[in-house]
């Protein structure tokens, strides 16, 4: 860690002007069309979305609403039909090699253990084997996986899975962290406890996030700022809203706050007509 | 206790089909004993010449021409079907230029090719090779363009998040997935590799167990045919036996297979 800390600093001082005023995502009036581009099916429309560097921001929004899709586009996953997408004031090129992207599905790779799946991480950056065996121990150590590191995916359970993948990710030390509805297939409990390790992780190196969910508690509890999306097609951004709570958060505690309720309230009654509308849609809408 | 009852209803059902055999062929019940004898031998003959064709040690010269038959057959079919697979997999222009003539070649039965291999290839070894590598070729070359292509694409994107190059996604991620698939069909495979050997014995040869076989026939000894047969058996056995080691060695990260999985 001590060797990844250096690399951070230096890289932070050459960067430094620009990654003050730079943020580290930027969608400007961004659009998505699926098929041809006359006819095609459009997911999002006129998406204006900034995230500072050391920023949480959580997307919530109906079924279908494209909350994915604008993920994808800033993973560079997924090219936009219109619009500009910077990260850290740079046009985005092919896929963005400075996020980290968090599946919702299972996305290790079944043929290696919980230890190699993470280590193969730091084969693209020339990390020599053995040293990245020793890093990956250390962050499933952190994930709380220290005695599962020899499982295969298919022997752990959804949530260790996701600790893995978690792992997996944040060992890059990426600077902007792409997660789509994570830990929606998990149970609750078990997404509590997830919620709270990514915070704590999270404020022990803060970077850019982006948290896609369906569950507006969720998107209150972990973020500094919620974006509301419309229901497709041709979604786009219907509010924004500051979370105020203090940190550090306890996920199922700071529910209980009188703030909470009062924030719920505010971005429950603007999302409700979306999800309405969507509802009203069909719930076959394409997710 | 349920397992051991299992066994002992197919030692039963075994011993049962033995003794039928035994008792129709040693009184005459159907037919004089002479005539069913000439045609269906009986299963004391058939154990005994098994066993003297093992204690003469004749029988371990057939078997292991047709098991290097086998392994070579096999090792050329699997080579040549990954290469190819993945290389039409990755390459979508090679795959649909060339797909009406691997249907074509694959359609076509490859008994029929066992004279011209002989004529190419001679009658020693090499035209059991080849005729063994023709059908293991497309095995093997099927499943692994479908296991390459059939990638999880979330698994892949992951990887590709990952910043990984084409040469670390073929290694972690196309490699990986299409041995899977190669190894779900490696039973199958190594049949037909089998069946290639012995076909080829048999239809032109002079070593193998499909000579044997085949020279048992030429003079009406039909208890020659089933002593074959019954070697050929256990050898297959056996051979499916290794197969299923080196399968659970190479995937341990796969979960238990269902019991009805076999292939």
């Amino acid at each position: 860690m001590a060797l990844s800390a250096v690399h951070r600093r230096r890289n932070r001082s050459i960067l430094m002007p620009e990654s003050q005023i730079a943020p580290a995502v930027l969608l400007r009036s961004v659009a998505i069309t699926f098929g041809p581009k006359v006819g095609g099916y459009t997911a999002v429309q006129n998406i204006d979305l900034s995230v500072s560097p050391g920023e949480f921001i959580a997307i919530v929004g109906p079924t279908g609403c494209g909350k994915s899709t604008l993920l994808n586009a800033s993973a560079g996953l997924l090219k936009p039909s219109d619009g500009k997408v910077e990260i850290f004031g740079v046009p985005l090129h092919g896929l963005n090699s400075r996020a980290g992207y968090l599946f919702q599905q299972d996305a290790l790779m079944p043929w290696k253990t919980a230890l190699q799946n993470v280590a193969v991480a730091l084969e693209p950056k020339g990390v020599l084997r053995k040293e990245a065996e020793a890093m990956a121990r250390d962050w499933l150590r952190r994930v709380g996986l220290a005695a599962f590191v020899d499982r295969y995916p298919h022997m752990l359970s959804g949530g260790q899975r996701k600790r893995v993948a978690l792992a997996q990710m944040l060992i890059r030390d990426p600077e902007i962290l792409l997660m789509d509805e994570p830990f929606g297939p998990l149970d609750a409990q078990t997404r509590q406890i997830m919620g709270n390790l990514l915070l704590e992780l999270w404020a022990a190196n803060r970077k850019a996030v982006l948290f896609v969910t369906h569950d507006l508690e969720e998107a209150i509890a972990l973020a500094d700022r919620v974006v509301v999306m419309s229901a497709g097609p041709a979604a786009g951004i219907i509010g924004e809203f500051p979370v105020p709570l203090p940190r550090p958060r306890d996920i199922a505690e700071v529910r209980l706050e009188p703030a909470f309720h009062h924030i719920h309230k505010k971005i429950w009654a603007s999302l409700r007509t979306e999800v309405q509308k969507a509802y009203a849609q069909g719930e076959g809408a394409t997710q | 206790m349920n397992r051991l009852k299992l066994i002992l209803l197919q030692v039963a059902v075994g011993f049962g089909f033995l003794l039928l055999w035994h008792v129709l062929t040693n009184y005459p019940i159907l037919a004089p004993t002479r005539q069913t004898q000439f045609f269906f031998s009986t299963p004391l003959d058939v154990l005994a010449r098994v066993w003297k064709e093992f204690a003469s040690g004749e029988i371990w010269r057939h078997l292991w021409i047709t098991l290097m038959e086998t392994i070579l057959a096999f090792a050329f079919g699997a080579g040549g079907g990954i290469l190819f697979g993945f290389l039409f997999a990755r390459r979508e222009l090679l795959a649909a230029v060339f797909d009406p003539y691997i249907k074509a070649a694959n359609a076509l039965p490859r008994v029929v090719l066992a004279p011209i291999f002989a004529l190419w290839f001679g009658l020693g070894i090499w035209s059991k090779v080849a005729l063994g590598f023709t059908l293991v070729f497309f095995i093997v070359f099927f499943n692994v363009y479908q296991g390459v292509r059939e990638v999880s694409p979330v698994v892949l994107a992951n990887a590709r998040m990952l910043c990984m190059n084409e040469r670390q996604l073929l290694r972690h991620v196309y490699w990986p997935a299409a041995l899977t698939w190669m190894f779900s069909s490696l039973h199958t495979s190594v049949g037909f590799a089998l069946v290639g050997a012995v076909v080829g014995e048999y239809l032109g040869s002079s070593a193998g167990l499909g000579y044997k076989i085949h020279e048992a026939e030429s003079v009406f000894d039909v208890t020659g045919v089933f002593a074959g047969m019954v070697i050929l058996s256990i050898f297959v056995i056996l051979i499916d036996f290794v197969v299923t080691l080196i399968e659970r060695r190479l995937l341990v990260w796969r979960p238990a297979p269902s019991t009805n999985g076999q292939g």
